[in-house]
């Protein structure tokens, strides 16, 4: 019989009970709760008259609707405050532990949530939100959900699921210099599209994903998501135990040891089978930029915006038409010749401590260019805003022209009051180019920490691997 | 959740790829703590000319006549039919509460993104996946024939075109059989209460640090 992958082994691990057809009661050990997709579900359970099954597997957090400045004076729009007032009320009335909107520990939940250690190797996370994925890093199998099954986790503590297929990216050889973690899942999401996952659990392999660092892998799982799979996943190595050791919510002593026996074994048997499995050669991977409305519409720096006339499938190619009309872009337009006039960098993909040093490395003692009108840095906790500042790196970021904000969400996507404005071109950290994404009329380009940086100096991209 | 058994209805087309939740509902209507009223919002920046904000009056703004759903033919469609990957990106429920809100009770592509599939059932919304080259020709009917409609029927799993020529459809039994009946996941997994307690013992014994409060 063929082994295990480490898909099945936490899927085995969680099931209830399975009916003859494969519909399965998988148990959840962790439901992180945000503003936006809760207050239906609580509402929910008040009108069913239900308690929440497991309090302490939940943990609460408000970031879509807060404001990054100006926090003393609390949210402008009073229906972003009702928002997370209600949230703020249901913690309460629910006893659910919330980091509220000035505790140091608020961030982006899921910046925060293996920050606290509150995500652990071979746990169920879920969360109303579709980047959940990012905690696959961890060896923990996470995936997004909706608002219906966000109060089905809270009455039951189990989701009832189907089981996805397994499928394996490969990483092999060694990055670049400077080619990071984003350039490897914008690579993949190119190479497979953004359906290139659906139905699949992707466990991401090879000698690249364990090289990259913790952080750096839940940039590569947080947009698992973007390839169409809802859950992305890397083996329990040192440096995810490493991560973990010491964190608030982690376990200590003895029960650290048996912890760490057990995370040890979570990893795809040698033998296991893989219903799918793509490889890819680390050397050809070069930094991306994303020209179009869909992730998978991404190229090498040193590529030219495509033709929609080469494209032969009809839907593509209306595709491509439509998407460089809303971008404002002409075919085989060098890459470098594209002028972003907003930076941001921030979002649960390029948010943490990691992310932040390497955009300061690029922009210390420069300023951002005349044409750039704003460059923002919104780091994703309070936590890694305290480290970055600790380090200087807020000083490197304001001297070179940066604003500094407060964490959360912010322009991935412009639920609080930082928003690009119609016809606005930005250089982003963030996860999704759609249109309207980061502002009715605004244009994304999805890049590494480092490539929005070296934009921002310089007023249109760069090749960072030839600096 | 509202029953679905069988809808003959009007069919309208969305021609386009890889139509994203940001695109079904945008962010600033997510903003709502209520699971209804957003059906005037639905695809809010194809829909209207002017930039939409929560609490406007919808029916006194400008519709953009360009957009294939503002077309009078196509006014009280149930029936959506969209192109490969519909309902990608973000997992807000706000977009089939959208959807359902403006009528739409059955939506036909090539391929869903899993969330959005997955949300659907949960508010009685059948989406039906067929080969690409099916719905490119239930794409030529619909734009060809003025008032096209179709007869889904999900307890027999068939698609009815006005020819009487029948589709069938796969769908997965235990969905079907929610959607048929109206049924309430909560309340059928709570039939379960002693097998998760059961579990839970038996884990708390085998991960004892997945159970923090009880472990200390």
């Amino acid at each position: 019989m063929a082994g295990k992958t480490l898909y099945d082994k936490i899927w085995d691990a969680h099931r209830v009970r399975q009916d003859p057809d494969g519909t399965t009661l998988l148990y959840i050990d962790r439901h992180l709760v945000h503003e936006v997709t809760s207050p239906q579900a609580f509402e929910g359970l008040r009108v069913a008259g239900r308690a929440p099954w497991r309090i302490d597997a939940n943990l609460a957090v408000p970031d879509h609707n807060v404001p990054t400045q100006d926090r003393a004076q609390g949210i402008a729009d009073p229906i972003s405050r009702l928002q997370v007032e209600t949230l703020d009320g249901n913690c309460v009335d629910f006893g659910i532990t919330e980091f509220a909107m000035n505790d140091v520990r608020q961030g982006i939940v899921h910046v925060i949530g293996p920050e606290q250690g509150a995500t652990l190797p071979g746990m169920t996370v879920v969360c109303g939100d579709s980047h959940t994925s990012t905690h696959g890093a961890l060896g923990a199998l996470a995936f997004g959900i909706g608002t219906s099954e966000v109060e089905h986790v809270l009455a039951t503590q189990c989701l009832i699921q189907k089981k996805a297929k397994n499928m394996r990216v490969r990483v092999d050889g060694t990055l670049p210099p400077r080619v990071s973690g984003k350039d490897v899942i914008l690579a993949v999401i190119g190479e497979i599209g953004t359906a290139g996952g659906t139905g699949h659990t992707i466990e991401f392999a090879g000698s690249v994903i364990r090289d990259l660092s913790l952080e750096a892998r839940m940039t590569v799982c947080n947009m698992t998501i973007e390839a169409g799979a809802r859950a992305g996943l890397v083996a329990v190595d040192d440096k995810t135990i490493d991560y973990v050791r010491g964190r608030p919510y982690a376990p200590q002593g003895d029960l650290w040891e048996q912890a760490v026996t057990a995370w040890r074994k979570l990893r795809s048997d040698p033998d296991a089978i893989f219903d799918r499995e793509i490889v890819l050669d680390a050397a050809t991977i070069r930094p991306q930029v994303s020209w179009g409305t869909s992730p998978e519409m991404v190229a090498a720096v040193d590529g030219v915006v495509p033709d929609p006339a080469q494209e032969a499938d009809p839907v593509k190619r209306s595709g491509i038409e439509q998407a460089l009309a809303y971008m404002d872009l002409r075919p085989h337009t060098a890459i470098t010749d594209i002028r972003p006039n907003k930076i941001f960098i921030g979002s649960c993909t390029n948010s943490r401590i990691e992310d932040l040093r390497a955009a300061a490395d690029v922009v210390r003692g420069q300023r951002i260019a005349e044409s750039i009108d704003l460059a923002m840095v919104v780091p994703g906790s309070g936590l890694v805003k305290q480290q970055a500042e600790h380090e200087g790196l807020d000083r490197v970021f304001t001297d070179a022209g940066f604003e500094w904000r407060e964490p959360g969400c912010s322009m991935c996507l412009a639920m609080n009051a930082d928003r690009l404005e119609p016809g606005e071109r930005c250089a982003s950290t963030s996860n999704r180019n759609f249109e309207g994404r980061q502002g009715q009329g605004g244009r994304t380009h999805l890049v590494s920490p480092a490539m929005a940086a070296a934009a921002a100096v310089a007023g249109h991209f760069v090749d960072i691997t030839a600096l | 959740m509202e029953i679905l058994t069988q809808i003959r209805a009007l069919v309208a087309p969305l021609d386009r790829a890889n139509v994203d939740t940001d695109a079904i509902i945008p962010k600033q209507f997510l903003k709502s703590i209520k699971r209804t009223g957003f059906g005037p919002n639905l695809f809010d920046a194809w829909r209207y000319l002017d930039h939409g904000e929560p609490g406007m009056d919808c029916s006194t703004r400008r519709l953009d006549p360009d957009f294939v759903l503002n077309a009078s033919r196509y006014q009280g469609a149930q029936i959506l039919l969209a192109r490969d990957n519909f309902g990608c990106g973000s997992s807000r429920e706000h977009a089939p509460w959208a959807l359902l809100d403006a009528g739409f009770r059955v939506i036909i592509a090539p391929s869903f993104a899993d969330i959005f599939y997955n949300n659907c059932f949960k508010n009685g919304i059948l989406p039906i996946t067929l080969p690409a080259h099916v719905v490119d020709e239930l794409f030529s009917e619909t734009t060809a024939t003025e008032g096209y409609t179709l007869d889904v029927d999900l307890e027999a799993r068939t698609i009815t075109k006005p020819d009487d020529s029948r589709i069938s459809f796969d769908i997965d039994e235990f969905r079907r059989h929610c959607l048929l009946n109206g049924l309430d996941d909560i309340a059928l997994t709570l039939q379960h209460v002693d097998e998760i307690r059961a579990y839970e013992t038996r884990r708390r014994a085998e991960a004892p640090w997945l159970f923090p409060e009880s472990a200390s």
